[in-house]
């Protein structure tokens, strides 16, 4: 091939046959990593039909399960989305020593096991553990009951709204709050006149994957829930109880909702992604 | 800020704490004896080891998607990129129940598997399919907005100096590509070593070949040996710090060229 002015004006454009070649590549990989296994869901909760999957889904447990399941989300949700909030106000608006390390401890949870987020809660409030006894006194339950699941949830989802928000409210520096406090605003008053409303977009997609996690999770859950039918299985533990008993129809039908589940939040976040581009890219998860 | 530190510490740094002063109620001999026994050792084994080969498959067909995404146009382009994120979104007991099915032996792609001696499910490649599953999104989102912000400009300049394609790809992308390349694969390594939930189903679970460390622990507290559990706890997350040291330290380095 001769490097003529024609190949050099187009070299950043790869040969036809080589951009064929890598599209196909990529589709085929990921239509056997990430299609496949959606279709399979699907399919096996329509195993015996329609009739079937809607009635394995709406039995007593599996209504308790998507109970307990909202329940989880409607209350880690908003307490992480409130503490990413005040975080990342923190971290981006106010200059302090160990501000690096701040941030290195707010991801921390993303880094560590759902395993071991469900160990530390059993270790604090599980029987033998160092409050064990004074909540066996007062009758208060922690693990194997609902306020473990919630806790255990809000840990690993901890990171998701201040990752979000930290480098978004960084990135429009301090300017804004500086002219409303020079105006006369007080903090509070500026803080949600003017950083919150700046900042929503960006609010919402954290808020958006923290409940995709918070509805999903399923390691840090398993651990403190103690699987109690009716009373403390999330719609995941409820999957895998089903599977275990060899109810693939009924793991599926409940798995298959959790899959739409995925599907709108992969759809919202793709909308809030070409509507508002400046809430994507603040690095990954 | 005094909320954010009291917030952290009681629902984060408090409880890992927890973690270290159990497992240090034992005395160092048995915690030693503990944490390296020969169950935990191989547990260990193919945590890391499938992370590891999982993170590597990433590392290839993440940089490839990548790429696809970024450079090129094809139809439906905006879907297959929200499908990127589907591990993500996913909840991972979904994830695992259905490539269980899909790769047991009769399953739709394990059928195939199984004539050419390959077993996937219920062995330890089956926790490599799972964590690949898993980690994908980590190498192609790290790596993306890199190759979206790497100008053309330089490639083409090479070009005009006479460098042929693969040249160009070798000496101009794949340098400016390799700090996020080397952060989107120990995320999904971290991410893959501590994985519990789309891989307990696919692995088979039995001890010294298919059990995973994660899974360990789940063991342990269900023998109510929770001094075990927390030596087990302790190790990995050993190993996750280390990562993050490791995954900053490579962030730091990158920021170094901007």
């Amino acid at each position: 091939m001769s490097r003529d002015k024609h190949t050099a004006r187009r070299a950043t454009d790869d040969p036809l046959w080589a951009k064929c070649l890598l599209i196909g590549l990529v589709l085929a990989f990921l239509a056997l990593v990430l299609i496949l296994p959606l279709v399979a869901v699907f399919a096996e909760a329509l195993r015996k039909g329609l009739g079937a999957a809607i009635e394995a889904a709406s039995n007593p447990d599996a209504l308790a399960a998507v109970k307990l399941t909202l329940l989880t989300a409607a209350i880690a949700v908003p307490f992480n989305a409130v503490f990413g909030l005040c975080a990342a106000w923190a971290i981006a608006k106010h200059e302090f020593r160990g501000k690096a390390l701040l941030i290195t401890l707010i991801d921390l949870p993303f880094s560590v096991s759902p395993v071991v987020a469900g160990l530390i809660y059993v270790l604090i409030f599980g029987l033998q553990g160092w409050f064990g006894d004074w909540l066996v006194d007062n009758d208060i339950k922690i693990i194997f009951a609902v306020p473990g699941i919630v806790l255990a949830t809000v840990f690993v989802t901890f990171p998701f709204v201040a990752r979000e928000l930290i480098p978004l409210m960084q990135e429009q520096g301090v300017s804004e709050e500086e002219a409303a406090v020079s105006m006369g605003a007080s903090g509070l008053y500026t803080f949600w006149r003017v950083t919150a409303p700046n900042v929503r977009w960006g609010l919402l997609y954290g808020v958006l994957l923290c409940n995709a996690r918070a509805m999903g999770e399923f390691g840090a859950v398993s651990v403190v829930s103690g699987h109690i039918r009716g009373l403390t299985n999330t719609m995941p533990l409820h999957v895998e109880i089903l599977y275990n008993e060899y109810d693939f129809v009924g793991a599926f039908a409940v798995a298959a909702l959790l899959c739409l589940l995925a599907v709108v939040t992969l759809v919202l976040k793709t909308m809030l992604e070409i509507a508002q581009p400046g809430v994507r890219g603040h690095g990954g998860h | 800020m005094g909320v954010t530190v009291t917030v952290l510490s009681l629902i984060v740094l408090i409880p890992l704490s927890a973690v270290v002063l159990k497992a240090a109620e034992q005395s160092p001999a048995e915690f030693w004896a503990v944490a390296t026994s020969e169950r935990a050792l191989a547990a260990y084994r193919l945590s890391f080891g499938a992370a590891f080969v999982a993170a590597a498959i990433n590392g290839v067909f993440g940089v490839l998607t990548a790429w696809v995404l970024v450079r090129y146009d094809f139809p439906l382009k905006t879907v297959v990129n929200a499908l990127v994120d589907l591990p993500f979104a996913l909840p991972t007991a979904v994830a695992g129940i259905a490539l269980a099915t899909l790769y047991a032996p009769t399953g739709w792609v394990g059928q195939f598997l199984t004539p050419l001696g390959i077993k996937a499910a219920y062995n330890p490649v089956g926790v490599v399919i799972a964590l690949a599953f898993i980690g994908l999104p980590f190498v192609v989102r790290t790596i993306e907005p890199v190759l979206r912000d790497a100008a053309a400009d330089v490639e083409e300049a090479a070009a005009s100096l006479g460098a042929s394609r693969i040249q160009t790809i070798i000496r101009i992308v794949a340098p400016a590509l390799a700090p996020a390349w080397l952060t989107g694969f120990a995320m999904a390594f971290a991410r893959g070593v501590g994985e519990y939930g789309s891989v307990i189903f696919i692995a088979g679970n039995m001890p010294y070949k298919s059990e995973i460390a994660p899974l360990l622990i789940i063991i342990q507290l269900e023998q109510f040996e929770y001094a075990r559990a927390a030596t087990i706890a302790v190790v990995m997350l050993a190993v996750s710090f280390t990562m993050l040291l490791v995954i900053n330290a490579v962030q730091a380095w990158a920021r170094r060229f901007d």
